[in-house]
């Protein structure tokens, strides 16, 4: 992609009407433009009406101004947020299916347990493990179990708040209102 | 009361004071054709959907209301595409209603079906899927709203044929909740008075104007700031008319085929007013090099503009004409505030005079000589001298385009109707009968190119039927003229797949099969002839075909992607490319 800047990852938090289509309305921004989305998560929020996409973008910032200023623009979109990454509760999980012959099998536990993991599943050669927490520890724990052998490995896609109080002012509304 | 869909569907439409539609019926939308039967709206039978499409663009471009098109689904969707991109980019209200398979054959390759949401998603402001035909008044509403409120737009409902059949208890929602959506209208009074007090340091100062003047009803309000403030306007293709032309402050069109005056005004203003433009880049060429010593002060409805071309160093987020009756007040008490300041306000005159020289040292320029080939400008000159001054014209896209803006004298708005952003050929017989249609008392003149009118002429069937006399002038150069003077200038003159026929097709008599009057005009001498007989038809559809030169090019020119400093005058000019 001819994209000009540096490009980075940008976390938006976008509060929409909760009605079929409205994904593939968002997602299409980002596509007409070339632009690949990172990772998406979508689930209604505290009101029912309203879900929460929390969608990571890697990009430079002034052809996503555009896209941000175009998603205020769709009719069910109610709120757009970029989050800075030292600004928000960033969370995200993840299951991974690692060989585990009796031999590494222990050593496998005492990661997990120090990656606070838990085992989900146990099988005769691989167990699996669930988890959670900021994105970079997830990429931690996955680089320690790659020499054992990753069967199969699934992330959720980062869901994101902003922090509370002190770090507010930092928070940047793209402002909410469309055209 | 109990209703089926598509009658909730029709007398929505009636609540929304719908007048008028355009569409073509066809299997998914059957239903809705029943009840059209009793309803007072008229419906006018288009040959081709993409018709339909236009003629509700030109009949939202002439009268201000939105137009609406009906047609089936697949196919018919599809061909009523390109209206909804022209009207997306040109930002008209039009609302077009689409049959849809039975809900539960969606996504089953069902007989004529397709995607149709899908597919306009990206060429409309929103769309809708009815999904229960208790939802229909509530969505016709809010397709209404959306299209004519903000900045407007093409919205479509697609109607599955059962939800059409199914009964609903009727209701008409007395309020709209879409909660995000929720235009600024009102500007920013800091952004304002901020705006006001570089007004009053600028020596070299233009007005930007674009279609958003007349988009915001914002002409008067224009009319009003210009004349406190001597500030000088250009008017964009979307926004001819939004200024009269023959005020001494308007200097016409910008852009690549803009006149010299306008294009280098901008060039060299120390300020850019911009109203509901949007900094084109066939106004700004290139856009590193446009207006470089220009600060930007920038209104528009849509804060997505605001930044998107050229940072301002004011924005203002509102409705053109709120913000100009603002911005006018915040001028009168910023000039009563500084009065005793020498720096603020200063005088234009020299501005004034420098843009005088210019206007009379490169004024447009063509020469017809007698017994010599047709101009086509020849032809637009006489056209406008010999029709009422509330004329709309509606042109396709092209070198008539380009000689129908330059050439005509846009007194007043909503004069001009064509196909700015997309740059649709073909636009202009149906829009000419869409803006005939909304404007029956004025004389609607097509100014035509002949490859465009090949693309859409079928539709003067349409107009001979429904009897909406409206006029079209061919300039028939026998060429698809404006790529003929891109590869003559930039292609070496080697010119591929553009000679079209002057004969084939025989106009006249393809007028005539439609139902029309045909007129050839060969020679200069006949063409004044041929416009007043063509006025005096009020019955039936006139077209004329003019035969004129096709070695004519549109001049000025600024090539794509250059700056605007490099504009190429008519080699007629002594100076050529030169300031």
């Amino acid at each position: 992609m001819a994209a000009t800047g540096d490009i980075q990852h940008h976390i938006y938090s976008i509060t929409v009407e909760n009605k079929f289509g409205v994904l593939s309305r968002v997602a299409g921004l980002f596509a007409r433009r070339g632009f690949n989305i990172v990772s998406l998560a979508v689930s209604p929020t505290e009101d029912e009406r309203f879900s929460r996409m929390t969608i990571v973008v890697d990009a430079a910032s002034a052809p996503l101004e555009q896209v941000t200023k175009q998603l205020h623009k769709l009719i069910p979109v109610i709120k757009v947020m970029e989050l800075h990454p030292d600004d928000a509760v960033e969370r995200e999980l993840m299951l991974v299916t690692v060989k585990a012959e009796v031999d590494t099998r222990s050593q496998i536990t005492e990661l997990a347990s120090i990656f606070e993991a838990r085992i989900e599943d146990v099988g005769f050669e691989a167990i699996t493990i669930q988890v959670a927490g900021r994105p970079d520890k997830l990429d931690a724990i996955t680089d320690l179990l790659t020499p054992f052998g990753i069967v199969e490995l699934q992330r959720t896609g980062q869901i994101a708040l902003p922090k509370l109080s002190r770090s507010q002012q930092r928070l940047r509304a793209v402002k909410t209102r469309g055209a | 009361m109990q209703l089926t869909g598509a009658q909730a569907l029709i007398k929505s439409l009636e609540q929304e004071a719908v007048e008028v539609m355009f569409g073509l019926p066809g299997g998914a939308i059957l239903p809705v054709y029943d009840p059209l039967i009793d309803s007072s709206i008229r419906h006018i039978l288009v040959r081709h959907e993409q018709g339909a499409g236009h003629m509700a663009e030109g009949y939202a471009h002439a009268t201000g209301r939105p137009g609406v098109a009906m047609v089936t689904s697949g196919p018919a969707a599809t061909n009523i595409v390109t209206p909804l991109c022209d009207a997306y980019m040109d930002s008209i209200p039009i609302v077009v209603i689409t049959g849809q398979v039975p809900y539960a054959n969606i996504g089953t390759d069902a007989f004529q079906e397709c995607d149709t949401v899908g597919i306009t998603m990206p060429v409309t402001k929103h769309n809708w899927l009815v999904t229960d035909s208790q939802d229909i008044p509530r969505i016709v509403r809010e397709a209404f709203h959306v299209a004519t409120t903000g900045r407007p737009g093409p919205v479509l409902v697609d109607v599955p044929k059962d939800i059409a059949n199914q009964t609903m208890d009727w209701y008409w929602p007395d309020s709209i909740d879409l909660p995000g959506y929720k235009p600024t209208t009102k500007g920013h009074s800091k952004q304002i008075k901020d705006a006001a007090r570089l007004m009053s340091q600028s020596k070299r100062p233009v007005i930007y104007a674009g279609g958003g003047i007349l988009k915001a009803r914002a002409a008067e309000a224009l009319k009003e700031l210009v004349e406190l403030t001597g500030f000088p306007v250009v008017t964009t293709l979307m926004a001819r008319g939004a200024f009269p032309d023959d005020h001494e402050l308007c200097l016409g069109m910008p852009g690549m085929h803009g006149n010299y005056t306008a294009v280098t005004s901008m060039q060299q203003a120390d300020l850019l007013i911009a109203l509901g433009s949007r900094f084109d880049d066939r106004v700004t060429g290139k856009v590193g090099a446009f207006a470089p010593e220009a600060k930007i002060i920038h209104v528009d409805i849509d804060p997505a503009e605001l930044g998107k071309v050229r940072r301002p160093d004011v924005p203002i987020v509102g409705d053109c004409r709120r913000v100009i009756e603002e911005l006018v007040k915040a001028v009168s008490s910023d000039k009563a505030k500084h009065e005793d300041d020498e720096a603020a306000w200063p005088s234009l005159d020299e501005w004034h005079t420098r843009l005088k020289e210019w206007q009379r040292d490169f004024p447009l320029v063509y020469e017809q000589t007698e017994g010599g080939p047709l101009k086509p400008q020849f032809c637009v000159d006489q056209l406008r001298d010999h029709t009422p001054d509330d004329t709309i014209v509606v042109s396709g896209v092209g070198q008539h385009q380009m000689w129908a803006s330059q050439r005509w004298k846009f007194n007043h708005p909503y004069t001009f109707v064509n196909s700015g952003g997309l740059g649709t050929m073909g636009f202009a017989v149906p829009a000419a009968i869409g803006a005939k249609v909304g404007c029956p008392s004025r004389m609607v003149w097509a100014i035509d190119g002949d490859g465009c009118f090949q693309m859409t002429a079928q539709e003067l069937v349409t107009a001979a039927s429904e009897r909406i006399p409206i006029k079209v002038a061919i300039l028939n150069n026998a060429y698809l003229g404006m790529v003929r003077q891109w590869q003559e200038l930039f292609y070496e003159e080697r010119y591929s797949e553009v000679y079209l026929s002057p004969d084939l097709p025989d106009y006249v008599k393809w007028a005539e099969a439609m139902g029309c009057e045909g007129i050839r005009v060969d020679h200069a001498e006949e063409v004044e002839p041929a416009i007043e007989k063509a006025n005096a038809i009020d019955d039936r559809p006139v077209v004329i075909d003019f035969r004129t030169d096709y070695r004519e090019k549109v001049y000025p020119m600024v090539p794509a992607g250059h700056s605007n400093d490099e504009i190429i005058l008519d080699p007629a000019h002594d100076s050529f490319g030169e300031r």
